[in-house]
């Protein structure tokens, strides 16, 4: 009988692909079903922030880092304010401080949300998706009524906000936190404690936690590794160190510590403690006037500043260089995403190709951010 | 430890490797160290006992000035919770240094999102293409004197 020859396949996975949340494309190397290698190709979206930063006014920036992270944007315009008042030295109202924090926690479960629903969808499960939608929907008009944008806001400004709160966004927010705290028991009911979702993402896609810190994770895919480190705890910023609330991490409840599902489930466990800060900020919001230190013509000094947030995929970094002049000399964007996503050949090699879309979709990449 | 206390212990190993501290500028100081010494510095970083730099935050290519261009390192302790800015700066006529990617595996796709912006080769790097642009693209864009070029694959480019 002749010898059966078996050979490497190469597959590409995307650019046009479900799975891979955006314009991604994995070059697979395949023996049979099992991964030997994953090659990803990004760039895809690549629209040259870093250089049109250079050509603009400080404040003409912003509106361009909404749409890095586009799930995100609130996170992504506040690193970049904190980054700019800093090299300006300027001092905060503490309403706007308070009014920053609730926007951004708000919009971290937001991100968290989409991300869970999607990882669902990754992994079979459809209906969550659409509950997580629904209650992400309920954030969104929250910031439509504070910006009239669900978005895209550009409502964090430099030295201060667009607009100040309206009427009736306390009751609101109070109304989301009572609504939203029973529904998180309801998507650990219907998805996270699941026994087919369980078994479909324990044990596989392990990060150790030396490998990640060596490789530059960050947020839920370092802490996944049982790795407590939150900048909001570690190197706080804003007014994050006048509240109360737990770092969840990673603790290999049902398979290993690092796994898939610690992964999942840290951005679960994250959602509480959101709501736990927003509940201490939203009735101690002091009066004053949010635009009152709002710089009119933006010049800082000659220096250079890397001022890093936690943002829902992680380190937020942005590193500005400034000559003096009225636009900045270089912003280099350190985005979470991008740091994360060089990981997955090192964790993905020796998987089965479905593992690998579940391994992707744990890191919750956005594109837009990675090709900035 | 801050960066005159990081300063100094280089100083005392590397000698004239380490070339200049800068403090004097607003928030961010920085250490400047010579290209031919990155691998060994960026090793003793890591390992040192007193130092401990477990992760590379950021990675960036940088225009420096007319003739220069720099690669800027944003080390952090996770072990320590201390962090310190190196800089190496490299003349725009031979923009070459030996990678770090052995040191913090970070380090690989920085430093090819540099060596596409900026030009800058790494040496002894496992995978050195550009990332963001097409690989047949042309020029560095991020460099000050950039001239886009005029067609791309038979398309016009300047708008």
């Amino acid at each position: 009988m002749a010898e059966i020859k078996t050979e490497e396949l190469t597959l590409n996975m995307g650019p046009q692909h479900p799975s891979t949340h955006g314009v991604l494309r994995l070059e697979l190397v395949l023996n049979g079903e099992i991964v030997q290698n994953v090659k990803p190709y990004i760039g895809y979206l690549h629209r040259c922030f870093e250089k049109h930063a250079e050509a603009m006014t400080y404040n003409q920036v912003v509106p361009y880092t909404d749409r890095m992270d586009y799930l995100n944007s609130m996170n992504n315009e506040l690193g970049y304010a904190i980054a700019v008042e800093k090299l300006l030295g300027i001092e905060i109202p503490e309403r706007v401080e308070y009014i920053r924090v609730i926007m951004s926690e708000l919009q971290r479960i937001a991100s968290h949300l989409v991300a869970i629903g999607t990882f669902g969808n990754d992994t079979g499960a459809f209906t969550p998706f659409l509950y997580c939608f629904i209650d992400r929907e309920k954030i969104l008009e929250i910031f439509e009524m504070t910006c009239g944008a669900r978005l895209l806001y550009n409502y964090i400004w430099i030295g201060g906000l667009s607009h100040d709160i309206p009427e009736g966004f306390q009751k609101k927010v109070k109304e989301f936190i009572k609504y939203f705290r029973p529904r998180i028991k309801q998507l650990n009911n219907l998805l996270s404690f699941n026994k087919i979702f369980v078994e479909r993402t324990i044990n596989i896609g392990v990060l150790p936690a030396d490998v990640a810190i060596n490789a530059g994770a960050s947020g839920p895919t370092l802490r996944g590794s049982g790795v407590k480190f939150d900048l909001r705890k570690n190197d706080p910023y804003s007014i994050y160190h006048k509240f109360d609330f737990d770092i969840p991490t990673g603790k290999g409840e049902r398979g290993t510590v690092g796994d898939c599902w610690d992964r999942y489930m840290v951005r679960v466990y994250e959602m509480e403690e959101s709501l736990k800060i927003i509940e201490q900020a939203i009735d101690n919001i002091p009066d004053g006037d949010v635009s009152s230190a709002v710089p009119k013509r933006i010049k800082p000094v000659a220096g250079e500043i890397y001022s890093r947030t936690e943002v829902p995929k992680g380190e937020l970094g942005y590193y500005i260089i400034s000559d003096g002049s009225l636009n900045p000399y270089r912003v280099k964007v350190r985005s979470p995403s991008f740091c994360n996503l060089s990981l997955i050949n090192l964790i993905s090699k020796g998987s089965m190709i479905a593992d690998l879309v579940v391994i992707l979709g744990t890191f919750d990449i956005v594109l837009g951010e990675i090709d900035r | 430890m801050d960066a005159k206390e990081i300063f100094d212990k280089l100083k005392s190993v590397f000698e004239n490797g380490i070339t200049d501290l800068k403090v004097d500028i607003p928030i961010d100081p920085y250490i400047a160290v010579s290209s031919d010494v990155i691998n060994a510095v960026s090793l003793f970083l890591r390992d040192e006992e007193s130092l401990q730099f477990d992760s590379l935050s950021c990675l960036s290519g940088v225009d420096f000035d007319k003739d220069n261009l720099a690669v800027v390192y944003h080390l952090y302790s996770f072990a320590l919770n201390h962090k310190v800015c190196i800089k190496v700066i490299l003349p725009k006529e031979k923009p070459e240094v030996n990678t770090v990617c052995d040191v913090w595996a970070t380090a690989e796709w920085h430093e090819r999102e540099a060596y596409d912006m900026y030009g800058i080769i790494f040496l002894n790097h496992p995978d050195l293409r550009r990332i963001l642009c097409p690989e047949d693209w042309e020029g560095f864009p991020l460099r000050k004197d950039y001239k886009v070029q005029e067609f791309y694959n038979g398309m016009k480019v300047p708008y």
